[in-house]
């Protein structure tokens, strides 16, 4: 798993040890990757700074998408079910593959 | 005869803002309660309908209870209160831009190279190509012994968050 948002990397290393988290955090604080990926949530910060609206993507090892969560809320996330159901079913179309 | 103060319309103002407060404080924290602020909702239903039981008395037995006035203003301001509660959970959370350009299911993931935040710089296709160091490990080199490493991982999983938490 790997998280990114506009937070500098001393702020996300502070909520990486603050909840205890082990997978890396990383910082686009120049919202270039949010941008590229069109993520960003114009004004959505504090002080109308632009910021990463939520998302989150599973991808394979080949680098493929194989799943997309765009919340239409910002309350809503996914949940780890979730993702683990789309795991499931990109573990199950590889193995038909093979 | 002595008017009562009508507790039904004090209660039922404390009531429907204890609803609105749980939800930031308690009800946010599991989605069960988030996704759709039910339990919110309960609290404060249930407050404005103490109030409203409060305000039907003052008006109804003015000789028994008062709150003809304030029992209306703080009826006024209940409503208020939970409307905005509302607006903020149905409205205004769910303005987001559509993201219309985001990658898709069966593209490739534009690939980029950012700082974690020891400052150490990753890039995505690597981590799926090669042995990735676990977030805070560094590969220790003790003579005759290989480094510790981890397999290549089976897939990432990449999420985008708004920060400022």
């Amino acid at each position: 798993m790997i998280a990114i948002s506009v937070d500098s990397p001393a702020d996300s290393e502070k909520l990486r040890k603050s909840q205890g988290y082990t997978f890396p955090i990383l910082s686009d604080s120049k919202d270039e990757v949010i941008r590229r990926w069109d993520l960003v949530h114009p004004h959505g910060g504090p002080d109308g700074i632009d910021i990463a609206r939520p998302a989150e993507f599973l991808i394979d090892s080949s680098g493929k998408i194989r799943w997309v969560n765009l919340t239409e809320d910002l309350r809503v996330r996914a949940r780890p079910q979730q993702v683990l159901d789309a795991f499931d079913a990109m573990s199950r179309a590889q193995a038909s593959l093979r | 005869m002595k008017r009562s103060w009508n507790a039904s319309v004090w209660v039922g103002l404390v009531v429907v803002f204890a609803g609105v407060a749980s939800y930031p404080l308690i009800f946010i924290r599991y989605p069960v309660t988030r996704d759709f602020p039910w339990a919110s909702l309960l609290i404060m239903a249930l407050g404005l309908a103490l109030l409203a039981v409060g305000i039907s008395r003052a008006f109804r037995r003015p000789d028994a209870y008062r709150g003809k006035i304030f029992g209306s203003v703080l009826g006024v301001l209940a409503a208020a209160v939970a409307a905005f509660f509302c607006y903020g959970v149905f409205y205004a959370t769910r303005q987001l831009p559509a993201s219309h350009g985001a990658p898709q299911v069966g593209q490739l993931a534009p690939d980029f190279t950012l700082p974690d935040s020891t400052n150490r710089p990753v890039n995505l296709l690597g981590t799926l190509h090669s042995q990735f160091w676990p977030e805070g490990t560094e590969p220790v080199a003790v003579i005759g012994i290989p480094p510790i490493s981890t397999p290549p991982p089976a897939a990432v999983v990449l999420i985008f968050y708004r920060g400022y938490w």
